[in-house]
C-alpha cells in the first residue's frame, strides 16, 4: 500500500508535467492546426540557454526566467521564419518541416554544448517528505504542482477572460471574419506560437533535473509521452490535455514501479495505439465528422 | 556513384505527370526496367573493380540505404503516409537477420545459402510487423500517424535493452557472415563481395518496385493518396490499399536494415535511433517525394554527407573536441536545414528541380528547331 501511494503521487507529479507539455501540443493545435513535433527540440534548446544562464550569474532562478524568455523568443521566431511560409497544403508538410527543425535544433545544441549529459540541478530538495512512516511528496514535487497550476490557471484566464485571449481565439476560430473586424492573425498566431513555445520550455526545466541530465535528446521521450497525453485527451482540449497528462504519468509511474523501467516506452506506445483506435478523437472528444 | 544514378528507370520518374506520351502495352515497361536494372548492374559489376575497397563499402552502404528510401519513397510519395518508424523496422530486419546467421553459426552451418535465407527471413519478419503496424496506421491521419510512428521508432530500439537476453542490450550483437566463395579467387576483397551483395539485393529490389509503382496497385496507390473519397467511388478498398503499400515498404526497410547488418558485420540499437528515421524520410524528401529516382539521390547524399563534412571539419584545423563535436553534429545541421528549405523553396526535391531543368533545356533546343 505504501508504494502504492507513494506510486501515485510520484506519477502525478510526472503527470503535471506531461500536462503542461500536451498542453503546449494542443495550443499550437487549436491556433495553427499543426501538431508541433520540433516542441521537444525547442524546450530543450531553452533548456541550454537557461544552464548557460545559471553558469554565468549562479542564480537558478534567472536561468528559470531566461528559459521562459527564450522559450517565447524561440516560438515566435520558428512561427515568423519557418512555419509561416510552409504549404499547408497537404498536412504532412508542416510535420516534416518541424522534423527538420528538430535535426537543426539538436545538431546546433551539439555543436555548442557537445552530446554529454550536463548536470540539471533541482531548485528544491527532491527527497520524499515522510509523514507516519509514509514516504509523500518532495518539496520539488510541491514546486511542480504549483507551478504547473499555476500555469494552466493562467492560460484558462487569459483565454476566457482577457481580450488578447479572445482575439486569439477568434484568429484560430474564423481567421477571414477576425481579419474583417480588425485582427491581427497573424500576429494572433505568432502570440500562440510564442506562448506554447514558453509553456513547453517550462515543462522542459521541470522535467528535465528529475532524469539523467541536460542532453539534446532529453526530452525525445518526454515528447512522445506527451503527444501521447495530448491524443489521450484529445488534441482539441485543454482540460483534456491536463486529464491525459496525469492519466499517462500515473500509468507510466505504475509500470516503472510495478513491472520495471524498461518497459515505460513500450506502455507508452501501446496506449497511444489503444486510444488511437478505440477513440480517436481522444476520451473528451465531442462527435464530429472526418473532414475530407 | 554516378553508376547508381541510372538504376532507376526514366519513365518511373514522370508517372503521370506527362499525358503527351501514349501509354506503353505491359511488356514494354517490364521489358525497359529489367534493362535498365541489367545497365546498372553491368556499370556496378565494373565500378567494383575499377575503385577502391572503401569506395566500394560506401557505395554498398548506398545501396542498403537505397533498399530503405526507395520504399519510403512508395509509401510516402506515392501513397501519402509519413512514416517516421522506418528505421525501427530496418532495425527489425538487422535483429532478424543477426538471430538468424548466429543460430545458423551455432548450429555449425556453412555455405553459400545461408545469407539469402537470413535475408529472406529477415524479409519476412519485417512484412509481418509491418503488416502490423500498417493495420493500424490504416485507420490513422496527418500527425496522428506521424505521432505513433514517431512513438515507433522511439521504442522499438529501446526494446533491445528491456530483452537483453536475447538482443544483449546496448552492445548489440555480432553478425557473423561467410567470406567471398573460393572460387573468386583468394584475395578477392571483401568489400567488392559485399558491394555485390547489396546492390544485388537493391536491384532486384528496385526492378520489383519499379513494376509495382508502374502497375496497376501503383495507380490504386496514387489514387488513395490524392483524394481516399473519389478512390472509394472509384470502386478501391482505400485501407487495404494502405496497408499493403505499409507493408511493402516496411519489407524494403527491413531488407534494408539487414543488408547494413551485413556490411556492419554487427548490429546495436545505437545504429537505428531515431536520428536514423530522421534521415530516411528527409532522404526521400530532399531527394524528391514520389519518385524512386529521388530515393536514389537521398540514398547517396545519406552516405556523401557525413564523408563532406568530415573532410571540411578537417580543413578548419580546430580543437580536437570542437572538431569532434563539429564532425558529428555537422551533418544533421545540414540535413537540418536543407529539409526546411526543400520543403519550403523546392517541394519536387532535387529530381523535381532535375526534371524542371531538363524540360526547359528540351523546350529551348526545340524552339531553336522550329
Amino acid at each position: 500500500m505504501d508504494r502504492f501511494v507513494f506510486l501515485t503521487l510520484d506519477g502525478l507529479s510526472r503527470g503535471a508535467v506531461y500536462a503542461a507539455f500536451a498542453l503546449a501540443l494542443v495550443l499550437i493545435w487549436r491556433a495553427a492546426r499543426v501538431v508541433n513535433f520540433a516542441q521537444g527540440a525547442m524546450a530543450v534548446a531553452a533548456a541550454y540557454v537557461a544552464y548557460s544562464v545559471s553558469a554565468a550569474t549562479g542564480s537558478y532562478w534567472l536561468g528559470f526566467l531566461a528559459a521562459l524568455a527564450a522559450g517565447l523568443l524561440l516560438g515566435a521566431v520558428v512561427d515568423r521564419v519557418v512555419m509561416r511560409h510552409v504549404d499547408h497544403a497537404s498536412p504532412l508538410n508542416p510535420v516534416i518541416v518541424a522534423l527538420g527543425l528538430v535535426l537543426l535544433i539538436q545538431a546546433v545544441l551539439g555543436m555548442v554544448y557537445g552530446s554529454e549529459f550536463r548536470p540539471a540541478p533541482a531548485p528544491f530538495s527532491r527527497s520524499a517528505l515522510t509523514v507516519g512512516g509514509l514516504a509523500l511528496l518532495s518539496p520539488y514535487d510541491l514546486f511542480v504542482f504549483a507551478t504547473v497550476g499555476v500555469v494552466v490557471g493562467a492560460l484558462a484566464w487569459v483565454f476566457a477572460r482577457t481580450a488578447v485571449g479572445l482575439r486569439m481565439r477568434a484568429a484560430a476560430f474564423a481567421p477571414e471574419v477576425s481579419r474583417l473586424l480588425g485582427v491581427n492573425v497573424g500576429g494572433m498566431l505568432t502570440l500562440g506560437w510564442a506562448l506554447a513555445s514558453s509553456v513547453g520550455a517550462l515543462a522542459a526545466m521541470l522535467v528535465i533535473p528529475t532524469e539523467l541530465g541536460l542532453h539534446p535528446h532529453a526530452m525525445d521521450l518526454v515528447f512522445v509521452s506527451a503527444f501521447t497525453a495530448a491524443v489521450v485527451g484529445g488534441l482539441d482540449s485543454p482540460p483534456g490535455a491536463v486529464v491525459g497528462g496525469l492519466v499517462v504519468g500515473l500509468l507510466l509511474s505504475y509500470v516503472s514501479g510495478y513491472a520495471g523501467s524498461d518497459l515505460t516506452p513500450l506502455a507508452v506506445l501501446v496506449l497511444l495505439l489503444a486510444v488511437l483506435l478505440v477513440r480517436p478523437g481522444g476520451l473528451f472528444a465531442t462527435v464530429a465528422a472526418r473532414r475530407v | 556513384m554516378s553508376a547508381t544514378r541510372a538504376v532507376v528507370p526514366p519513365r518511373a520518374r514522370s508517372t503521370a505527370e506527362s499525358p503527351r506520351r501514349a501509354p506503353t502495352p505491359r511488356g514494354g515497361t517490364l521489358l525497359r526496367h529489367l534493362a535498365v536494372v541489367l545497365v546498372a548492374g553491368l556499370l556496378l559489376l565494373g565500378l567494383s573493380y575499377a575503385v577502391e575497397p572503401f569506395r566500394n563499402f560506401q557505395l554498398a552502404t548506398v545501396a542498403a540505404y537505397l533498399c530503405a528510401t526507395a520504399g519510403l519513397t512508395v509509401l510516402t510519395g506515392l501513397n501519402g503516409q509519413l512514416s517516421l518508424g522506418h528505421g525501427a523496422l530496418m532495425a527489425t530486419g538487422a535483429y532478424t537477420l543477426a538471430l538468424t546467421q548466429n543460430a545458423f553459426a551455432d548450429a555449425g552451418l556453412t555455405g553459400g545459402w545461408l545469407l539469402p535465407v537470413s535475408l529472406a527471413g529477415a524479409l519476412l519478419v519485417t512484412l509481418a510487423v509491418g503488416a502490423v503496424v500498417g493495420v493500424a496506421a490504416a485507420r490513422l491521419r496527418g500527425p496522428y500517424l506521424a505521432g505513433v510512428t514517431l512513438a515507433v521508432a522511439v521504442v522499438v530500439p529501446a526494446l533491445a535493452v528491456t530483452f537483453d537476453g536475447v538482443l544483449n542490450g546496448e552492445q548489440g550483437l555480432s553478425v557473423p557472415v561467410e567470406p567471398p566463395p573460393l572460387a573468386l579467387g583468394a584475395y578477392f576483397p571483401y568489400e567488392r563481395w559485399q558491394l555485390w551483395i547489396a546492390a544485388g539485393t537493391t536491384l532486384l529490389v528496385l526492378l520489383l518496385l519499379a513494376n509495382l509503382v508502374r502497375s496497376r496497385y501503383g495507380r490504386t496507390f496514387r489514387a488513395v493518396r490524392d483524394d481516399e473519397v473519389a478512390a472509394r467511388l472509384a470502386g478501391i478498398h482505400v485501407a487495404r490499399t494502405q496497408v499493403l503499400a505499409f507493408v511493402v515498404s516496411a519489407g524494403t526497410a527491413g531488407l534494408g536494415g539487414a543488408l547494413l547488418a551485413v556490411l556492419a558485420q554487427s548490429v546495436s540499437p545505437g545504429a537505428f535511433s531515431l536520428t536514423l528515421s530522421l534521415f530516411l524520410l528527409m532522404a526521400v524528401v530532399i531527394g524528391g517525394l514520389g519518385r524512386l529516382a529521388g530515393a536514389v539521390w537521398g540514398a547517396v547524399l545519406l552516405v556523401a554527407l557525413p564523408d563532406l563534412s568530415h573532410a571540411l571539419t578537417e580543413l578548419l584545423a580546430l580543437s580536437p573536441a570542437a572538431a569532434q563535436r563539429l564532425e558529428g553534429n555537422l551533418p544533421l545541421a545540414i540535413f537540418g536545414i536543407t529539409l526546411v528549405v526543400v520543403m519550403i523553396a523546392a517541394p519536387g526535391g532535387v529530381q523535381g528541380l532535375l526534371t524542371r531543368l531538363g524540360r526547359a533545356l528540351l523546350a529551348r533546343r526545340s524552339r531553336r528547331r522550329s
